[in-house]
């Protein structure tokens, strides 16, 4: 029996060019060649994406939603940062 | 990954579970989608596990009945249609057994799961695939039930279900087609071409049937997945959508419904159908349907002959790795 399981990769995919890629799922490959091999297979059957990045997943850091609260909440107060925030006078019509 | 292991978000201090789980029943009620790493009720997680992984099973366990036909297609046409939907499967496993992971179990301990009997996958699947018209009668009513089930999941609270669902329920819809389209060359062949699609609709109508679930009555987990929006509609609601659907279907190619129960409802606007023989549903899911042990070996050979495969690439990864690292100093 294996003793040392396929590591899990994120695949990304550019759909086509002027648009970013997406994360379009994750997959167990051996390495970084299998992986992109296997994203192929995986999540691009019907000509889905012309570019496919994969990363293996434990390098990927992601922040903690138990902290969107210290995280995120210094751009709540800040609506000067939007348009919306100045006033024009009605005579300006594009701005 | 064993269960120490899991890493799971810390619950804010001085906050109730109880608290918790109100706010979590809220934002589902809201339409919020859940992601992997939010705060969860474990019931949640253990719920959206068990369905998420038999789902992946079922897409598995789904091939073998197919692959059984694809060396003996009849045309090239067909055979490169039922090769398609057979990876398809094997897709459809992938992204959910992937999304399943998400939830902290790991690929390993859900083919365990699966392997020792643990995990259930749709019992569909035990039965026999006898003739080429099976392949027809599959993909119109099994994968036409399953989409029936599906694609109200494209919307369900656990974002990684749902997305994986919408790739899904995208690429089902070919699925079907390809075995109405089967169906209608065999009811428009010879007498025997005609009689092997009756043949097939007899024997694979029924468990189609049951593949909706047990009755609303006997459903223990409909109340609570409502809920979470892992279901929509009630089993004998899917199953009355199916058979109104289904019906014309098969009377435009000339094909008779078993059931002679079967009666258009005038009042209801729907079908009348005959009872269902659930003695068989529970008997086949306890494991002594036709072909139980037969899919389950040949699951768990491929899984155990392929253990070398597996080990070698590691070792190839692994050498080349280091290959690599020589090559740097």
């Amino acid at each position: 029996m294996s003793t040392k399981n396929w590591p899990l990769w994120e695949v990304f995919v550019r759909s086509k060019n002027g648009l970013e890629h997406r994360h379009f799922g994750s997959l167990h490959a051996a390495d970084a060649e299998m992986a992109l091999e296997n994203a192929r297979d995986v999540y691009t059957r019907r000509n889905e994406g012309i570019s496919i990045w994969v990363v293996e997943s434990k390098n990927i850091t992601a922040s903690n939603p138990e902290h969107n609260g210290e995280m995120f909440e210094p751009a709540q107060d800040k609506v000067y940062r939007h348009p919306t925030f100045y006033e024009l006078p009605d005579e300006v019509k594009y701005m | 990954m064993s269960e120490e292991q899991i890493t799971r978000p810390n619950v804010p201090l001085g906050t109730g579970v109880e608290n918790l789980e109100a706010q979590f029943e809220e934002r589902i009620a809201r339409d919020e989608k859940i992601e992997p790493k939010d705060w969860m009720p474990e019931k949640y997680r253990q719920t959206h596990i068990r369905q998420m992984s038999q789902h992946a099973h079922s897409e598995i366990v789904g091939m073998l009945p197919e692959g059984n036909w694809i060396t003996r297609a009849p045309s090239l046409r067909r055979k490169v249609a039922l090769l398609a939907k057979v990876q398809d499967e094997a897709g459809h496993g992938l992204y959910l057994y992937s999304a399943c992971e998400t939830l902290g179990i790991s690929r390993d301990e859900l083919y365990e799961q699966l392997h020792s009997g643990k995990a259930k996958y749709s019992s569909i699947f035990n039965y026999p695939t006898v003739t080429w018209a099976d392949m027809g009668a599959i993909g119109w009513l099994v994968d036409g039930a399953a989409i029936i089930n599906q694609v109200p999941l494209c919307n369900t609270s656990f974002g990684p279900y749902a997305r994986a669902m919408v790739r899904v329920c995208k690429e089902e819809s070919f699925h079907q087609r390809q075995g109405y389209e089967i169906m209608i060359k065999l009811a428009n062949g010879t007498p025997e071409q005609k009689d092997m699609a009756q043949d097939a609709l007899n024997r694979w109508w029924w468990p189609s049937l049951m593949m909706l679930g047990p009755t609303d009555a006997e459903s223990v987990h409909t109340e609570q997945s409502m809920k979470w929006k892992l279901k929509r509609k009630s089993n004998d609601e899917l199953r009355q959508q199916f058979v109104d659907q289904t019906v014309p279907q098969a009377d435009l190619i000339g094909l008779t419904i078993p059931d002679p129960d079967l009666k258009w409802n005038e009042e209801r606007g729907s079908y009348d159908f005959g009872a269902i023989d659930w003695d068989e549903f529970w008997q086949v899911v306890k494991g002594h349907g036709p072909m139980n042990k037969e899919r389950m070996k040949a699951r768990v050979d491929a899984w155990e002959g392929g253990a070398w495969v597996r080990d070698a690439a590691m070792a190839h990864a692994a050498k080349n790795a280091e290959r690599k690292e020589k090559e740097a100093v």
